[in-house]
């Protein structure tokens, strides 16, 4: 179940993000959950702590404690930055000091409606066709689609980290770190 | 309650000072709007485990703050755009508590003698400010040897040819050299360069109970996961187990309060929200370049010189694409070699400035690096079916090598900041106004250097390479002038100190002319911006200026 997204948006924002970042002979976005990162992201008031900022030092992926998966508690400031950047300003008045603020959430609800509840069903050239006629739209996406793919995986994607280990990045490193031979060596 | 140093901001410069008015025996109280995310307050023998190796949470996500929704900034080129041309994220460093130390990569080179003395080196230049420091590198020497131990300094003493004096050698060696480094330094030598391994505030080894870096690569941009960076957190922690300091986050100083001839302590916002104020017998002022002078405007503290003279550096990027080589960028520390040949004027240097109509132009020192980060390179390519084999193979990332010239930029005096005349911070206050165009000197340094460093690229290598500015160059490649502000997180001169009232906002110590009991411990201060980041020079003059005040 997506966290806030609706089923049917969930299938048309798995094709769109396909389309950006297509499976070649290695995983896709779709295998890569980046669509679970961008249902993280908007759904993130709906974990305790909000999924917006995973703990630390480290991983656990390279040693040292596992630390990643326990996300920073927010302060007033921070939930009031995030749910604004996310829900939108909803005309409260404590979120439109600078002027009122459009949220990811609608931003995603209307953009996926624009591509049309058959999206997920078009050839790949309408699909590319839609994507173009709406490119505000696609680069946000792809922004995020990017941050789903290559970003660690305690956010929703990069599952397994495939995002990294096809392109040969070993991710976050600590408590390991390179030896001083790796650093100065080809 | 009467303390006797209220210290604004926790930064390089506020932590500097907290670190030696405690020694002192003096009273402090350091307000940091910022969270906190460095050491457990409880007890700060502990350091936090907060940093990561996570480039959604530090880049994306603004975990360092300023969050651009709670506090934006605002830009434009001249007046002529009106109120602003750009809300948002403008030239933010961190705030939070270590302020910018935590997450830059710490190259810190000192100053040399004669960027103290520009005026009476080179001489003026039409539509700039070009002024002498009211001291010279002789009495900051053994400043710079104080904050170099302080912070934990790694380098190799004689190995930069152009290096103003030291009265001792580094407290630690350099770190190891970047593969990619290694190959650009050998160009730059071949070419008669002279590279050399970067003053880097990281340890080298086991430094004052932090361990030596190891070269985990999210360095710049990120807070360090070991606490191998030589960030403000010796100074802060010193401070603190001293017993003498107290240290509140989340909290926003937003006057200075006076009595029109001292000040007499500060109005701040605490995480409650609500507005407190405190007595001190000093204010010390280390917000950074852009918060610094907008504290000062805040409080109605009237001098025409507050904020102007903004300087940042303008950066010449200079790339180069191997298709042979996998440079890896991601291992060791962000910049490991540097080198100073563009900020020393040579026979070209003088021909070209003699081209573009300048008396004397210099350039700034130049960083040898690759990019690290996958998530910000994926972000360059475009979508679709090129997406994963541009990632693979990687022309972005690891077949790329750059050099950034931090170049020299003048002190210019419709260069400033100011109070936004409509856009507020959450807390309701006026926002920092950047507004910004490089001198010309900068445009024509740039143009002659920029070149140079692409043919060192070529000698080693490179298919291609290609020369950007920030800001951008007007009519050139990359000019987005008026759309953004300068990328360069060196920012300096809003409060430039001087012997004379009427040219200066602060005396060579810091004290405000017009309240001798406010310090001002940030660049803020500089006269001129060098071609060097200023960090290291302004804990230098900080630790003067606190020297001072103890007496
Ligand atoms: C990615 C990056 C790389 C960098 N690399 C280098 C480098 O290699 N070499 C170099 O020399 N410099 C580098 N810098 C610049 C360096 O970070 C700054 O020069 C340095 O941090 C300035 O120190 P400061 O103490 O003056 O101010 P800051 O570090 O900006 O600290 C000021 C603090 O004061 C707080 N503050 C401001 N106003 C208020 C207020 N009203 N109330 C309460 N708190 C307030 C802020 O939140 C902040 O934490 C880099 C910066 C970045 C972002
Ligand atoms: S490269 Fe070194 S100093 Fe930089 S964050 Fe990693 S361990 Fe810390």
């Amino acid at each position: 179940m997506p966290r806030w997204l609706t089923e049917d948006e969930y299938g048309v924002l798995t094709a769109m993000c396909e389309r950006l970042i297509p499976a070649d002979e290695t995983p896709g976005a779709t295998d890569a959950g980046v669509v679970d990162y961008i249902d993280g992201l908007l759904g993130a008031f709906s974990f305790d702590p909000p999924r917006i900022w995973a703990g630390g030092p480290s991983s656990g992926r390279f040693g040292g404690t596992p630390g990643f998966a326990t996300f920073h508690p927010l302060t007033a400031l921070d939930e009031l930055a995030w749910r604004t950047r996310i829900e939108g300003s909803l005309g409260r008045p404590e979120r439109e000091f600078n002027g009122a603020v459009v949220g990811l959430q609608e931003q995603y609800r209307s953009g996926l409606a624009m591509l049309g509840p058959d999206f997920a069903h078009c050839e790949g050239e309408e699909q590319d066709r839609r994507l173009h006629a709406h490119s505000d739209f696609t680069e946000l996406v792809y922004g995020h689609a990017c941050e789903g793919m290559y970003g660690a995986p305690e956010y929703g994607g990069n599952r397994d980290g495939v995002g990294w280990s096809n392109i040969g990045f070993a991710g976050d490193v600590q408590p390991r770190g390179w030896t001083d031979r790796e650093v100065s060596e080809a | 309650m009467t303390v006797d140093a209220i210290i604004v901001g926790s930064g390089p410069g506020g932590s500097t000072v907290a670190d030696v008015l405690t020694a002192a025996g003096w009273s402090v109280v350091i307000f940091e709007k910022g969270r906190n995310h460095l050491i457990d307050l409880e007890d700060p023998s502990r350091l936090l485990g907060d940093y990561s190796n996570d480039e959604v949470k530090f880049i994306d996500r603004y975990f360092l703050g300023p969050d651009p929704f709670l506090e934006p900034r605002t830009f434009r080129v001249s007046p002529d755009e009106g109120d602003h041309s750009f809300v948002g994220e403008v030239n933010s460093i961190p705030t939070t508590v270590g302020g910018g130390g935590t997450h830059a990569d710490g190259k810190v080179p000192r100053f040399r003698e004669e960027d103290f003395s520009l005026l009476s080196t080179y001489g003026p230049q039409d539509g700039a400010s070009v002024a002498d420091w009211p001291l010279d590198y002789t009495e900051l020497e053994p400043f710079y040897t104080d904050v170099e131990r302080r912070i934990g300094v790694s380098g190799e003493a004689g190995a930069n040819p152009f290096a103003a004096w030291r009265s001792g050698p580094y407290p630690m060696p350099p770190g190891p050299s970047m593969y990619g480094s290694k190959l650009s330094c050998a160009a730059a030598e071949s070419l008669g360069f002279h590279p050399y391994p970067a003053p880097g505030a990281t340890n080298s080894e086991p430094y004052d109970g932090r361990p030596a870096c190891n070269n985990c690569g999210f360095c710049a941009y990120f807070g360090c996961p070991t606490h191998a960076k030589g960030d403000p957190v010796a100074m802060l922690q010193k401070a603190l187990l001293s017993g003498n300091a107290e240290l509140r986050p989340e909290t926003f100083v937003s006057r200075i309060r006076t009595d029109g001839k001292r000040a007499t302590g500060v109005d701040f916002i605490g995480p409650d929200g609500v507005e407190h104020s405190m007595d001190a017998r000093y204010v010390v002022v280390a917000g950074g370049a852009v918060e610094t002078p907008r504290l000062l405007l805040l409080s109605g503290l009237e001098h025409p010189l507050i904020g102007r003279h903004l300087m940042t550096h303008f950066q010449t990027i200079v790339v180069g694409g191997f298709a042979d080589l996998r440079l890896h960028g991601e291992r060791g520390r962000a910049v490991t070699e540097v080198h100073d040949d563009a900020i020393v004027p040579d026979d070209g240097s003088r021909a070209a400035a003699k081209e573009a109509g300048l008396p004397w132009m210099r350039g700034g020192m130049v960083e040898h690096g690759g990019p690290a980060l996958p998530i910000l390179e994926a972000k360059i390519y475009r979508w679709g079916r090129t997406h994963k084999e541009n990632m693979r193979s990687s022309p972005m990332r690891d077949r790329l090598w750059a050099f950034t010239m931090q170049g020299e930029d003048l002190p210019v005096p419709t260069n400033r900041i100011d109070l936004d005349p409509t856009i507020r911070d959450v807390r309701g206050f006026p926002v920092a106004r950047y507004t910004y165009k490089p001198h010309p000197h900068e445009l024509a340094a740039s143009a002659h250097h920029g070149p140079r460093l692409a043919a060192i690229l070529a000698e080693m290598g490179a298919e291609w390479t290609s020369i950007v500015t920030s800001p951008g160059t007007p009519g050139g490649p990359g000019d987005r002038t008026s759309e953004h502000a300068p990328i360069s997180r060196h920012v300096m001169g809003t409060a430039r100190m001087g012997d004379d009232p009427a040219t200066s906002v602060a005396d060579s110590s810091g004290r405000l002319h017009q309240l001798p009991n406010v310090v001002i411990a940030d660049s803020s201060v500089f006269v001129t911006s060098a071609g060097y980041g200023p960090t290291l020079t302004l804990a230098a003059l900080a630790a003067r200026s606190a020297a001072a005040m103890v007496g």
